[in-house]
């Protein structure tokens, strides 16, 4: 469990960061959402003291950060950043095993785990292994840099914009993998983003920062469906409430007993792809199938009533 | 680059230009004795019909080679077989014109021999360049090309010529100078890498001392060589004189000592500002990187920044080198040794031979400098130039 408590960074006259408390539950995802400037950044570059905060403070298992030397709890977090930060002279191998060398692991020990965490982000260890960063592709750049946060089983992982450098198609592969794999390992991620589709998708709470103040702290289906201001409505987009609401959905939560016709949807897939499959074969109701049975059905009805807005 | 058969290849015309200019120029100067001047004589002048005619076909095959193809190999060969036909050519007329003259008699080689071996070595340096050898080829060639230099200086086929005689009248002092021009050179080198690697990397971290020690340095680089080491004599001299101990370190306002600190001065510009560089050049995102994996200073200086930095620090040191080995001529005129010692006693003399016994080796050790660091900076480049 991460806490955060009261944490200010002051810049001259500025507040960056204003006062900020929030409790980050182990084996979760915490999404920091905001536009530039809004002290996300800052933030989290306080949990890993890269950014020294002016008061406040924080505690990971209750240890607290400010007790213990920079480099020795950067080493016990993982970072992931931007545009991956690999050494460009160090083979992906080399590049993953960098915490654990820090760490003083035995060479037996790095290379398993190097392989393992290879395997884990879908690529052979023995292709992949002894290769530059500058013969990757962006994306399988990404995926080191990720394995390379992840590689001394950290007890926190920090990741500020992971993503914003890949194009929509890879970067939607990525997210599948970082939740699949956070899912696998149960682990503990700060995830710093400006872009609210990602946070919603990734979130299992949003933390929403304006102005270094946190605005709203909350699970996803709550950010959309009751904003804590106006700021947090326009984060989420009028036009788009109801499509993310239901983007959050499993189908399986509004399904019904009774049959339909055509093509079946999977009842771990959300109501938002039901709709879409719905209006685009023009029928009223689909029918769900789990591990390959059909198990009931959806209905058009049950869910636009779902996309509406909560009382 | 394939170009229709009976086309001639641009480089090769111009060395042919520069080679033909070359034969019809003077080919060896003739002289009474080693200061009076002397007469030109013509490649075809001095040596019997049949065999200056074998040699200037050799050289003319050579350069025709050059013109006529663009792959390299073969333009290669035509660079040694015209090298040879020279060689042959300017030791049989020394051998020839020597043969009846009194015993103070010269042969030098004349503006055609220089015009010659500057066509022939652009050939074969243009064809070594268009191989694109790797480091290790690069090397390897270095090392027979000088084997094959020294081979042909220990022959004995131009003991005839007169800076060789001018070598055998003085070679236990060219060593001697030899060494203290390395000594000058290297030294300084090593002095102001000592200086400059940790000046570079505290000046790359604190914008307020870059700012501060890059013009100064910049101004020292400024100071014309002559004059930065008249600039030595007086202040060397006054350490000398009144600091403790100083005078039995050999610190004295003429000598080593003051052509050793020129230089040295001369050599921080290039070593600061080029470690400044290579460590503003590291990736951000990898540094940031580092610092957020829990890396210490050092931990990042050694395994993150340096390395990466490595290819353009060793580029200043290139710069460096070469720089020092043409200064290092200079100390020869305060008393600091090296081979200027030979090109300033031949100025004085008037003796083209002697300043050439001084200015050749340094041209020469140069060269090899410069061509061994650019495979160093090679070779220390791990990772292709568009990614770091």
């Amino acid at each position: 469990m991460i806490e955060i408590d009261a944490l200010t960074k002051i810049y001259g006259e500025t507040r960056a960061v204003d006062a900020v408390s929030m409790t980050v539950e182990t084996s979760s995802i915490t999404a920091i959402v905001g536009t530039s400037g809004s002290g996300k950044t800052t933030l989290l570059r306080m949990v890993n003291r890269l950014v020294e905060p002016s008061s406040g403070e924080v505690r990971i298992n209750g240890e607290r950060t400010a007790d213990m030397a920079p480099y020795k709890l950067r080493r016990r977090i993982g970072y992931a950043i931007q545009g991956h930060g690999l050494f460009p002279h160090h083979s992906v191998g080399r590049n993953i095993g960098a915490v654990p060398r820090l760490l003083g692991w035995s060479k037996k020990d790095i290379r398993a785990r190097v392989d393992e965490l290879l395997e884990l982000f879908g690529m052979e260890p023995d292709a992949f292994r002894d290769r530059f960063p500058h013969e990757l592709s962006g994306g399988q750049q990404q995926r080191v840099g990720v394995a390379r946060a992840l590689a001394s089983r950290p007890d926190l992982m920090l990741m500020d914009e992971p993503f914003g450098a890949l194009d929509p198609i890879i970067r939607a592969r990525a997210q599948e993998d970082l939740r699949r794999i956070q899912r696998q390992l149960g682990s503990t991620i700060m995830l710093v983003t400006h872009d609210m589709d990602e946070a919603i998708r990734l979130g299992d709470r949003v933390a929403v920062m304006d102005g270094g103040k946190l605005v709203q702290y909350a699970p996803p289906e709550e950010i959309v469906s009751r904003p804590a201001s106006d700021f947090v409505a326009e984060m989420v987009g009028d036009n788009e409430r109801p499509i993310r609401l239901l983007a959050l959905i499993p189908v399986a939560d509004a399904m019904e007993e009774g049959n339909a016709e055509g093509p079946a949807v999977a009842a771990t897939a959300s109501l938002r792809d039901a709709l879409a499959m719905g209006l685009w074969s023009a029928r009223d109701a689909l029918p769900v199938e789990r591990d390959g049975e059909v198990v009931g059905r959806v209905t058009m009805d049950a869910i636009r009533a779902r996309a509406e807005r909560p009382e | 680059m394939k170009r229709a058969a009976g086309s001639v290849s641009p480089t090769g015309l111009l060395f042919a230009a520069i080679g033909g200019a070359g034969l019809a120029l003077p080919f060896v100067t003739f002289r009474e004795n080693r200061i009076v001047l002397g007469e030109g004589v013509a490649a075809w002048a001095a040596v019997p019909p049949g065999a200056a005619a074998f040699c200037i076909a050799a050289i003319l095959g050579g350069l025709i080679i050059g013109l006529a193809t663009d792959r390299p190999w073969p333009r290669f060969g035509g660079s040694l077989v015209g090298l040879a036909g020279l060689l042959a050519l300017l030791s049989a007329s020394a051998e020839a014109l020597l043969a009846d003259a009194l015993d103070l008699a010269r042969v030098a080689p004349g503006a055609g021999v220089w015009m010659l071996l500057l066509a022939l070595t652009l050939l074969m340096a243009d064809a070594l360049s268009a191989l694109k050898p790797g480091p290790s080829a690069r090397a390897a060639i270095l090392v027979v090309l000088l084997g094959a230099l020294a081979a042909v200086l220990a022959s004995g086929l131009l003991a005839d010529i007169s800076t060789m005689q001018e070598y055998r009248a003085r070679a236990a002092s060219f060593r001697a100078e030899t060494i203290r021009h390395l000594w000058l050179a290297f030294g300084s080198l090593g002095a102001a890498a000592l200086i400059g690697f940790p000046l570079g990397i505290l000046c790359h971290r604190r914008a307020s001392l870059r700012a501060a020690t890059l013009p100064t340095l910049s101004l020292l680089q400024t100071i014309p060589s002559l004059a930065m080491f008249g600039i030595m004599i007086p202040i060397l001299g006054w350490v000398g004189a009144t600091v403790p101990g100083a005078r039995s370190l050999g610190i004295a306002g003429i000598g080593f000592a003051p052509a050793f600190v020129a230089l040295l001065l001369y050599s921080l510009l290039p070593v600061v500002s080029n470690t400044v560089a290579g460590l503003d050049a590291v990736p951000r995102a990898a540094q940031e990187a580092a610092r957020g994996m829990g890396m210490t200073v050092a931990q990042r200086l050694r395994t993150v920044e340096l390395p990466l930095a490595l290819p353009v620090m060793l580029a200043g040191i290139r710069i460096v080198l070469v720089q020092n080995i043409g200064l290092a001529v200079i100390a020869g005129l305060i008393g600091g040794g090296g081979y200027g010692t030979f090109v300033f006693q031949g100025l004085n003399q008037t003796a083209t031979d002697l300043i050439l016994l001084g200015a050749l080796p340094t041209v020469l050790l140069a060269i090899v400098a410069g061509v061994v660091m650019d495979i160093l900076v090679d070779a220390t480049r791990k990772i292709p130039e568009e990614s770091a």
